[in-house]
């Protein structure tokens, strides 16, 4: 880690898009400051020798948890209710905006 | 009024016709009509005949039979829409129902409203709600706390007989003390979070807000226990809360770390801690020195996880099966999204995200180490007062500290109880953590139960 976190504005734009942000420029501006302000914060972890320590991902001791290998009928969705919250929808199928669009067109 | 009594009262009046559960939810419906629009308390209101008319449909031995409810809006409901405070899900109607009302609602209570809350879990104060920000009822030019704020706002103004929050790194616990009522975050795992928008995952818990520690026991009782539909809900016993509410010793031992009340904690705060431990002490309690220098690598060590699991839960949100587009996050939800994306991007993930991993594991064996020697430990809730309504939103770093003394018990996932223990000099309510090993919440409860057997901070009520 660098002994000081500068996030640039082209960062924050590059991370907006990773995540898939749109952003307006007032936004933007704001979120630049505030993002490294948040790191700034973070960092003071660097001070804490972590080298012997294990990671810890979950705290419920539990491994491997299954459920049994049948349909549960009760949590099923019809059709209707799978499509029943979606803005556009066709012939029972959603509709998602176009990846690969035919140059000719 | 019906709904200052507690749950155990409405109940055995309910069995001896004392009290009728219909003038509870009249009555719940007129604290609503009265406050909830001006304290952007309540996101959705169900209709009060189709509750009524529900109540006529229960069985009057359920066990909690007609105890109106209010839920966090992060809770899937087939009744209302579930927007999490956000326009994005402005328009959601779930078409299943999350664990944690199912149980409720076969039990016999009825569920009347969502409350309001920081969109996504984001917050320690409600301000960032697509639906108003919500205000404290104790002082409504400050903020309600959160992130579970409309809840805990619902229990104080008695518009319901107790409600559920969310805890992830504080939601429950922050605005309980903010409204002076009793509020519980849970062993992580001890209740399902089946149908809880998720936030940070490894460490939301689902949790009763109540107005004394024997409500949140009767309560527990109910939404506690394994879900096949939940892999990480807890497959312990769920013991009979209320029952073992009087069994507690009073001769617990007590730990408080001198590190917990150090630098940015305010000095009424210290002060109503300390007075609460010599009431401890009166019961027969022992008070302990323990140490625990983990606030300040805590906090920062969840400001890396909760945003580097939010921005992965939230990459769901694509408007496609349901809701709206992403430009409709919050500005705070941008942030952490952001800045999480950041954590777990190649480069930054060892520096970041891993070493918050390994923090975790540091924490864990430092409160170990603690409970081998205490049995319960006493912490501050909040470091401040609640602030004026608009000044955390602008603040990354203060909304950040407002949750100092919860993340460390987020991070290890033992329970928290929280309790009203008395009022600043501005009038406004304060309250104390008391934080157990996993799996004791028995021993929380019934030590808050103690405690307020011979004190009456919990009994009052903000005049609005």
């Amino acid at each position: 880690m660098k002994a000081k976190v500068i996030i640039t504005t082209d960062q924050v734009k590059h991370l907006a898009k990773l995540a898939a942000l749109p952003l307006s420029d007032d936004r933007l501006k704001k979120l630049v400051g505030q993002i490294e302000t948040t790191f700034e914060y973070v960092q003071t972890l660097e001070k804490t020798d972590t080298t012997t320590l294990d990671e810890t991902n979950q705290v419920t001791g539990l491994t491997n948890v299954m459920r049994e290998d049948i349909i549960d009928d009760s949590r099923t969705f019809t059709q209707e209710q799978a499509l029943q919250n979606a803005k556009h929808s066709h012939n029972g199928y959603f509709v998602v905006p176009a990846i690969f669009v035919a140059e000719d067109n | 009024m019906l709904l200052d009594k507690s749950i155990l009262e409405l109940l055995t009046g309910y069995k001896n016709k004392s009290i009728d559960p219909v003038d509870v939810i009249n009555e719940a419906y007129g604290q609503i009509d009265k406050y909830s629009s001006k304290l952007n308390t309540l996101i959705t209101v169900r209709d009060k005949q189709e509750v009524l008319d529900f109540l006529k449909t229960l069985d009057s031995s359920l066990p909690l039979y007609g105890l109106p409810y209010i839920l966090k809006d992060s809770y899937a409901t087939t009744e209302l829409r579930t927007t999490c405070a956000s326009k994005i899900l402005d328009n959601y109607l779930s078409p299943y129902d999350a664990t944690v009302h199912k149980k409720l609602k076969e039990a016999g209570a009825i569920l009347i409203g969502k409350g309001n809350q920081d969109a996504w879990g984001h917050g320690a104060s409600t301000e960032n709600s697509d639906y108003g920000m919500g205000k404290n009822p104790w002082d409504p030019t400050r903020v309600v706390g959160g992130s579970s704020g409309g809840p805990a706002a619902a229990v104080a103004t008695r518009m319901c007989a107790f409600a559920i929050g969310e805890d992830t790194g504080g939601s429950i616990r922050n605005p309980a003390a903010w409204n002076n009522i009793s509020g519980l975050r849970v062993t992580y795992g001890r209740v399902s979070r089946y149908g809880c928008v998720a936030y940070a995952s490894s460490m939301d818990t689902v949790g009763p807000f109540g107005k004394t520690a024997a409500d949140l026991a009767i309560i527990l009782k109910v939404i506690a226990g394994p879900d096949v539909y939940d892999g990480t809900s807890a497959p312990h016993e769920v013991p009979d809360y209320n029952l073992e509410l009087t069994k507690t010793p009073n001769k617990l031992k007590i730990g408080i770390a001198p590190e917990m009340f150090g630098a940015g904690l305010d000095q009424e705060i210290s002060n109503n801690a300390q007075d609460f431990a010599s009431k401890l002490a009166e019961l027969g309690h022992q008070l302990i020195d323990i140490s625990l220098p983990v606030a300040e690598i805590s906090d920062a060590a969840y400001y890396i996880l909760a945003p580097s699991e939010t921005s992965s839960n939230l990459g769901r949100y694509d408007g496609i099966r349901y809701g709206n587009t992403r430009d409709l996050f919050t500005q705070e939800s941008m942030r952490r999204i952001m800045v999480g994306t950041y954590e777990l991007s190649s480069g930054y993930y060892d520096a970041f995200y891993r070493k918050a991993l390994k923090i975790r594991t540091l924490l864990i064996k430092t409160f170990q180490k603690a409970f081998e020697q205490c049995d319960v430990i006493l912490l501050p809730e909040n470091p401040i007062m609640p602030p004026k309504l608009g000044d955390l939103i602008s603040d990354p770093l203060a909304n950040m500290l407002a949750d100092l003394y919860n993340t460390p018990v987020s991070l290890i996932g033992s329970p928290s109880l929280v309790i009203p223990s008395g009022f600043h000099k501005n009038g406004l309510p304060i309250g104390v953590q008391l934080v157990g090993k996993k799996f004791s919440e028995s021993l929380l409860l019934g030590l808050g139960h103690q405690y307020q057997q011979v004190t009456e901070w919990h009994t009052r009520s903000p005049q609005l």
